[in-house]
């Protein structure tokens, strides 16, 4: 038997019109955390959905445990001892902890096989988290618990079906640092118990700090498998994008004007205390903190979208009524927000519609009716300014890939011409180049003058791009610090309030 | 991953799947049956199918916002209660406004349009604002409608209108009937609502994403509220113009109208997930419901066996509806 517990060789996938594995090699090794990288579209999602049965390999061989297996479906992958968990968890959230572990394979009573034993389900479950060192009531329903935990839930699944070969899809995306810590721990878990992990994730200081070996994927082509040790962040940058990209944060220094944006003692009950800070004139204002801070909350409370129970919002030094995002977007703001497939796509509608569902007002005459000229002509201008991939701007948006639709709801911004422009998480689960692309763009805004304020989790960004960054934690502004002054560490103090604690 | 290429064959089926079937049915029954192609005979289907086309494009906006509206059978016969009770012959002993003056022939049509609109508001106002369910709103509309109708007449027929009011329904512009012009006017207004106005794109963005349209600045709530209205409207006018053609105002003319409309609008592509829907795809959805009615019963094929082709061809309509779209992704 070969060292590998599980080879993938030469596998290619075809999709009508479009091949997405150009015959792929992927070696897993037991008690090896394996990472997957690549950009969006690159083909990892595709390869692993060949290996747990959700697509079948147009050609190529899957082998496991020394035997060529052919893999139907994911029930199969399943009792072969292959599972996935993916990156948008499917919680049953009005069920238990432990229905939701042992669905479609309750343990049945002895005597009455038709009838589920809930109490050999508790007893199974609570020895599977005793195994695992995890902490949780079997019987507390999903709807409880935090996204961490749901996929601590989703893992101690994964494991309960025996499972030699766990494929993580960017299981940290939702996670604050503290719980990856916990994600991290629960994979060496799995490694000591000789699991082979798949871990895929966008974020590279993850590569290195868990995974063993690396393997680059890029158009449906494997570029490289290289131990991490062999690796560094711009040789793995380099492998996925084809080509040096020594500028992610394109930032240039530009000049800051007079105060646009002042928020003055700013509260919403539950999430926001006494919030005040200032943003100027091609600033761009970092905001930062853990994810559950609630920088978004702010973002949302300033945007209009959420009630406030004190404070005022000054624009230019005059007071200004924001009850509704109407009202925002008439005192010059714009709100990219956060989640793009909850608050941002109409993803049935076309990238036209989707660019200038914000703006509609500019595009009607006299009479009451659109002008459909006129918003393919601004729509086009656009287009090309943010140079968005798209077959045509009548292409259905849930049709372009994560980048290109975030660079549509900035143009859906833009359109309005803002003075004020807030991008709640503007990177994220968008590949490199795409990223740098926004980057890019946000950086010319405040060169023009705009007022930037930029929520982001990833303090690479935050401290890459900002002239200075706001700092939250637990509803309230603990820091704010200059560009001149700022790095991760201090930042971290501020967003887990350290500081105070220590002074 | 480059977008997936669909063949042009198979776009072209995919996108106009409605009209090749329309076509494919009227060509069938063209060959079948001599009399189904006569003007006389088009003509009659036009007429039986205007009053539940206008209730379809309502109900067609609605169900683009991703909403429902189950009150508009009961809208048609509160209107028409509303409508005939106010134009009754003044020599007709058992009316129902004994002292009611004689009243021009547009007061009844008005009061009818604005009860219908009034309704539909209110169902726009309660799921904009309470948050309630399109579906549990307008269930409760249908009922309190249809009661309304009931408690209004007592569950008589209200005879005896004047001819000035009957021929609404009755009488001719031009070559065709009124109602059919009507019908072919409301066509048209929605398609240029949909199309060439805000109110149109705001229907798609709230039926596609909500929470977008929100953020976006688009004010859901108002929009609702005229989006029901508009439903409630095309309800009222239908039911006005039916009963004239009828001559007397039945409060039980509406019912499972709306069933009918809402089948015509989801034969014709108008998807329940929201966000999409065309006039088009309603109206070749209205025609193919009446061209079956119409040619089962040229065929001479049992009402009862009418039904079940009717439920088959719209549980069909949906599963491939669902499959085209699925494709997209």
């Amino acid at each position: 038997m070969s060292e590998y517990i599980l080879e993938m060789r030469n596998i290619v996938r075809d999709f009508p019109g479009v091949r997405a594995l150009r015959g792929v090699d992927l070696n897993l090794k037991a008690g090896v955390v394996h990472a997957l990288m690549g950009e969006n579209g690159a083909g990892k999602s595709t390869l692993m959905k060949c290996l747990i049965g959700i697509h079948r390999p147009t050609a190529g061989t899957i082998v496991f445990k020394g035997r060529e297996v052919d893999i139907p479906n994911t029930i199969t992958a399943l009792r072969m001892g292959i599972s996935m968990i993916h990156q948008e968890l499917n919680p049953v959230v009005d069920r238990t902890v432990m229905e939701n572990i042992w669905i479609a394979r309750e343990p049945m009573h002895k005597a009455l096989p038709v009838f589920i034993d809930h109490g050999k389900m508790f007893s199974l479950t609570k020895q599977l988290f005793k195994e695992l060192e995890l902490d949780l009531d079997p019987k507390s329903l999903l709807r409880n618990l935090t996204v961490a935990r749901m996929q601590m839930v989703e893992i101690a699944k994964a494991v309960s079906y025996d499972a030699e070969v766990v494929i993580m899809d960017e299981p940290s995306s939702a996670l604050t640092p503290n719980e990856v810590e916990h994600l991290f721990a629960m994979i060496r878990k799995l490694k000591a118990k000789g699991v082979a992990i798949v871990y895929i994730t966008h974020k590279m200081d993850e590569i290195f700090e868990i995974a063993d070996e690396v393997t680059v994927l890029r158009d449906g082509n494997r570029i490289v498998t290289e131990p991490v040790s062999q690796m560094t962040i711009d040789s793995l940058i380099s492998y996925m994008v084809g080509r040096n990209l020594d500028e992610m944060f394109p930032k240039i220094d530009c000049p800051i004007g007079e105060v646009k944006l002042e928020v003055r003692g700013l509260s919403v009950p539950g999430h926001i205390e006494d919030a005040s800070f200032t943003a100027r004139r091609g600033e761009i204002l970092g905001v930062s903190g853990l994810v559950g801070a609630g920088r978004t909350e702010l973002m949302e409370a300033i945007f209009g979208l959420r009630r406030r129970s004190k404070g005022e919002i000054l624009i230019d030094g005059k007071q200004v009524r924001i009850d509704s995002p109407v009202d925002a977007m008439g005192a010059g703001m714009a709100f990219v927000t956060e989640d793009r497939r909850l608050t941002g796509l109409v993803p049935v509608l076309s990238v036209k519609f989707n660019t200038i569902i914000a703006n509609m007002k500019a595009y009607v005459n006299s009479l009451g009716l659109l002008r459909h000229r006129k918003i393919s002509q601004d729509v086009t201008s656009y287009r090309d300014k943010l140079s968005i991939k798209t077959p045509s701007i009548d292409t259905i948006i849930a049709n372009l890939s994560g980048g290109n639709q975030q660079k549509v709801l900035v143009a859906r911004w833009l359109l309005t011409s803002p003075d004020i422009l807030i991008l709640d998480e503007p990177t994220r689960g968008i590949d490199v180049g795409a990223k740098a692309e926004i980057h890019n763009i946000i950086t010319r805004l405040a060169g023009e003058g705009k007022t930037i304020i930029m929520v982001s989790s990833e303090l690479p960004e935050i401290l890459g791009m900002s002239d200075r960054i706001v700092v939250v934690c637990e509803g309230r502004v603990t820091g704010i610090v200059d560009r001149k002054d700022a790095n991760q560490e201090l930042i971290m103090k501020y967003a887990t309030n350290s500081l105070r604690a220590s002074a | 991953m480059a977008t997936l290429q669909t063949p042009l064959v198979q776009k072209i089926v995919n996108r106009y799947a409605i009209f090749i079937v329309l076509g494919a049915m009227g060509a069938s029954l063209t060959l079948l049956s001599p009399d189904f192609l006569t003007p006389g005979n088009l003509i009659n289907v036009l007429i039986a199918e205007s009053g539940r086309g206008m209730l379809a494009l309502g109900v067609g906006v609605v169900i683009m916002s991703r909403g429902i509206d189950l009150s508009i059978g009961s809208i048609v016969s509160l209107t028409s209660v509303v409508a005939a009770s106010l134009i009754q012959q003044h020599d007709y002993s058992a009316r129902i406004f004994k002292d009611l003056p004689l009243l021009p022939v547009y007061v009844p049509v008005i009061a009818g349009l604005v009860t219908g609109t009034l309704v539909g508001m209110v169902n726009g106002w309660l799921i904009a604002y309470t948050a309630i369910p399109a579906f549990i709103a307008t269930l409760g509309f249908m009922i309190i409608a249809r009661g309304m109708a009931l408690m209004l007449t007592n569950a008589y027929p209200v005879p005896m209108l004047r001819p000035e009011f009957k021929i609404l329904g009755q009488g001719n512009f031009g070559p065709m009937p009124i109602i059919v012009c009507v019908f072919i006017f409301m066509v048209i207004v929605t398609w240029v609502l949909l199309n060439h106005t805000r109110f149109g794109k705001n229907v798609y963005f709230i039926g596609g994403n909500i929470n977008a349209a929100r953020v976006s600045g688009v004010r859901v709530e108002r929009n609702l509220i005229y989006i029901y209205a508009f439903s409630g409207f095309c309800a009222a006018l239908a039911g006005v113009l039916i009963t004239a053609r009828a001559a007397s105002g039945i409060a039980t003319l509406g019912n499972n109208y709306e069933l009918d409309a809402i089948a015509a609008a989801t034969i014709g592509g108008t998807s329940h997930t929201g966000g999409i829907g065309t006039v088009g795809g309603i109206v070749a959805g209205i025609l193919i419901l009446g061209i079956l009615n119409n040619g089962l019963l040229l065929l001479g094929v049992s009402p009862y066996l009418q039904q079940i082709v009717k439920g088959v061809i719209i549980v069909f309509a949906v599963v491939f509806d669902m499959r085209k779209n699925a494709r997209k992704v």
